[in-house]
């Protein structure tokens, strides 16, 4: 066992390192630094530089044009990231859709999707739950009739993050009733969301802005071979994909960079008051988290090490999803806690770098706090809940 | 040990449980958080028609005598209401600091105008640098023959931005965390040098930072000693504690309730999710915090009359209490409500937020648990 990187791999912790340096843009990363929402173009803008770069789709295959490096090659790009405070890529075309595309569909879905995917030119959202179908996803109702060239889709998705920016969304649709499990009836299926009978509603969520949408479908025609694979197993697929999203979601890298930066920022004087780190009931809980994410991070490690010799992620990834989203959700309250009083003004207009910072009440970082908690209470709840995770866990790890 | 509550305290409780049910749905009080003013003055009103405003304030003074059992009932009530009317930074705040002051023409015409409604008061309790400390205070005021000159920021002022009057605590004497030296003036808000940049808050508050530039204060707008003012500030404050206490207390209950309810009628793998037993533990929990800081509340209100430092201790304790096992209710509905719970649509988000803002004010758990352990240290000393 040895814990220190390979000369080549210190080499590329450099040459990430400097990439970020240099080509992260300065604009977007304030944005970041400040915690104010990034707009389409900026995710685009910051996508396409990663694209140019060779390094937009860090898992694919390099055929597809990924990266093809290796699990240390990953962990040390996603670091550098953090520490760049660089977003993260959207998921739902790069890490969701592209995977069940490459390895379930046709070439001509390959070559139709995955370039515009790779450069960022496509959004896609992703069209899972419905009203009566969350944890319960299986019991999804959104059906997709088949005709001589299409297929007819109506129904309602909903939570459906980033809908009202995405040119493409990929649902589990009802293709059957008539099967001896519910999850043979569901199909996997991509649909242009310029098709007419589409409609999009906001959800306004706690902390008072819009991420998620309600998404109706009315009759709406989908070509055939925008079906993914084959129709019945697009339960299958579907899990695959949930078992990515699950090793991405636990952001051991990101939490990392929060800590220290609550950290840098508990030691200096924030409005003249006393360094909070002289305060031992803060110092104790920045520790605290400090070795909870450590053991989380090695424990990410072995699942990614026992993936590099080819075991799959299985429900190990529940895990890190569990823990991951618990620890992110202590760090938005530890800053709440770093914040006291200036967490609590709400003042939508000030949270734009163009607002001047004489008229701000308190710090971004202060103000934006509790917004973050409160909108982060999401992270237990999505991807499958933590506590149908534990289930997973509970049933396929412990066998009970 | 007594329990019950009189026919008096019940009929008040009742009062309040009846103009939530009647004026005051979710659908009202989002529509009155939204408006500019971020409360409803005709409902303010109301609260004065029904003697509301007048309840913690002496008879002497045209009030009618309540102490915290009332405070307690009322808040608990304006709880389960999440009423946004400014009641804590008007009439337990500003007006605490007025009633605890010692009598005076002006002060009678303030208490008057504030029990008929008519005007609207803050109390500055914190500035920028001083966290929870509120002992430091780095606001001067200069002598200057008959009056005063007052120069410093507050921040986060309760009401401050439409407030008619303001009580600030302000330096006469003393280094910056002093508790001599604290004095308390009462500054109409037109006053000359007082500049207000008013805000709402995460919870449906309104707020503002307020600074003084040269604000002269006439010695007869002073309440209560020179120098002396830190007591009547202290006290003041730990009753607001205690009172946000109790208005979660009615929060947290609510959520649980709400809850329960919620996992009984919403149907996953065609059951009630409410019949999953890993979730029934949970809420099991929930309802255990709930009664234990129902406990702690009723404890503290009893013992509250004393004001005196184990009065003062409860209300750390209860404070503590809130910041965790309160906090930890209002995390378990959210969660239990799946999606819907971080909805801006449903009241849950914005129970979950009034608790989060109570969590943090007059100083959070950690806050509260350093001061119990001082009382305690000071008892056995
Ligand atoms: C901000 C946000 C963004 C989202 N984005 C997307 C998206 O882009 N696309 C998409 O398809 N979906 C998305 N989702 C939906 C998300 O996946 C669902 O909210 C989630 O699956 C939970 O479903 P639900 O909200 O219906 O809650 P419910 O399933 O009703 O669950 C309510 C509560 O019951 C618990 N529970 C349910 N079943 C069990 C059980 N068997 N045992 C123990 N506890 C149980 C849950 O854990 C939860 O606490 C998003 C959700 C949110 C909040």
């Amino acid at each position: 066992m040895n814990v220190d990187f390979s000369a080549e791999e210190l080499q590329f912790q450099e040459q990430v390192r400097a990439f970020f340096a240099a080509k992260f843009p300065q604009d977007i990363k304030q944005k970041c630094d400040g915690g104010i929402a990034l707009t389409r173009e900026d995710y685009v803008r910051w996508q396409k530089i990663l694209f140019k770069q060779g390094w937009a789709a860090i898992n694919w295959p390099t055929e597809y044009g990924g990266t093809g490096w290796t699990v240390i090659q990953k962990y040390i790009f996603a670091n550098e990231m953090a520490q760049a405070n660089a977003p993260d890529i959207i998921p739902f075309g790069m890490k969701m859709v592209a995977p069940v595309i490459y390895t379930y569909g046709t070439a001509a879905q390959r070559d139709r999707f995955l370039p515009d995917i790779l450069a960022s030119n496509a959004w896609w959202c992703q069209g899972y739950s419905e009203p009566g179908s969350g944890s319960d996803l299986a019991s999804l109702k959104m059906k997709a009739t088949r005709t001589v060239d299409h297929y007819v889709v109506s129904g309602t998705k909903t939570w459906t993050t980033l809908a009202h920016m995405a040119d493409w969304i990929f649902c589990l649709v009802r293709t059957s009733s008539d099967v001896a499990r519910r999850q043979q009836g569901i199909s996997f299926l991509l649909v242009d969301m310029n098709t007419p009978g589409v409609t999009v509603k906001p959800i306004i969520t706690i902390e008072g802005e819009r991420e998620v949408n309600e998404v109706h479908f009315e009759d709406v025609k989908v070509p055939l071979e925008n079906l993914v694979g084959e129709e019945g197993k697009g339960w299958t697929y579907g899990k695959v994909l949930l078992q990515h999203e699950r090793t991405n979601i636990a952001g051991v890298a990101r939490s990392k960079y929060r800590l220290q930066q609550i950290g840098k920022r508990a030691a200096t004087s924030v409005n003249d008051a006393q360094p909070l780190i002289n305060d031992q009931n803060f110092a104790r809980r920045l520790s605290a988290l400090e070795i909870e994410l450590r053991a989380l991070e090695y424990t990410e490690l072995r699942t990614l090490a026992a993936v590099a010799v080819g075991k799959a992620p299985g429900p190990e990834s529940s895990i890190l999803k569990v823990r991951g989203t618990e620890l992110q959700q202590a760090i938005d309250e530890f800053e709440v806690t770093l914040a006291g009083y200036f967490a609590l003004p709400y003042v939508p207009k000030q949270y734009a770098l163009e607002f001047p910072e004489s008229e701000r009440i308190g710090h971004l970082a202060d103000t934006r706090s509790s917004l973050i908690y409160f909108n982060n209470r999401k992270a237990s709840i999505y991807g499958g809940s933590n506590e149908i995770q534990k289930n997973i866990v509970s049933k396929h790890v412990l066998g009970l | 040990m007594d329990f019950s509550i009189s026919e008096e305290q019940s009929m008040l409780s009742d009062s309040i449980a009846k103009f939530i049910e009647n004026d005051y749905d979710f659908e009202t009080r989002q529509k009155i958080a939204a408006g500019d003013l971020g409360y409803s003055a005709d409902l303010w009103a109301t609260y004065a028609e029904l003697g509301w405003t007048a309840v913690l304030f002496e008879e002497k003074d045209g009030g009618l005598d309540g102490g915290p059992i009332e405070l307690m009932l009322m808040m608990q009530q304006f709880g389960k209401g999440l009423l946004v009317e400014p009641f804590l930074a008007n009439i337990v705040l500003a007006g605490g600091a007025l009633r605890r002051s010692p009598d005076s023409e002006l002060r009678s015409k303030w208490l008057a105008k504030i029990i008929d409604g008519s005007l609207q008061a803050s109390l500055a309790f914190t500035e920028p640098q001083a966290r929870f400390a509120v002992n430091d205070i780095t606001t001067t005021a200069e002598s200057a023959g008959d009056s005063y000159k007052l120069d410093g920021v507050k921040s986060f002022v309760l009401n401050g931005g439409i407030a008619d009057l303001l009580v600030i605590p302000a330096r006469t004497a003393g280094g910056q965390s002093d508790e001599d030296g604290i004095t308390l003036f009462a500054v109409p808000a037109d006053s000359v040098g007082v500049s207000r940049r008013s805000y709402k808050t995460v919870d449906a508050q309104q707020a503002a930072e307020i600074s003084l530039k040269g604000v002269v204060v006439n010695q007869e707008n002073v309440l209560g000693k020179v120098g002396d003012g830190l007591a009547i500030l202290q006290a003041t404050i730990d009753e607001a504690t205690f009172a946000v206490c109790a208005e979660a207390v009615g929060i947290i209950r609510t959520m649980h309730d709400k809850t329960v309810e919620y996992t009984k009628n919403r149907l996953q793998f065609g059951v009630p999710i409410g019949s999953f037993q890993a979730l029934q533990h949970r809420m099991v929990e929930t309802l255990i915090a709930c009664e234990q800081s129902q406990s702690l509340l009723y404890w503290s209100a009893m013992i509250n009359a004393g004001n005196d430092s184990a009065a003062r201790k409860s209300v750390s304790a209860l404070k503590y209490q809130i910041g965790t096992a309160g906090v930890h209710v209002a995390k378990e509905a959210v969660q239990l409500h799946g999606g819907m719970g971080v909805t801006w649509e449903l009241d849950i988000a914005h129970y979950f937020k009034r608790l989060t803002a109570i969590s943090i004010l007059f100083g959070d758990a950690d806050f509260h648990l350093d001061r119990h352990v001082q009382f305690s240290k000071q008892s056995v000393a």
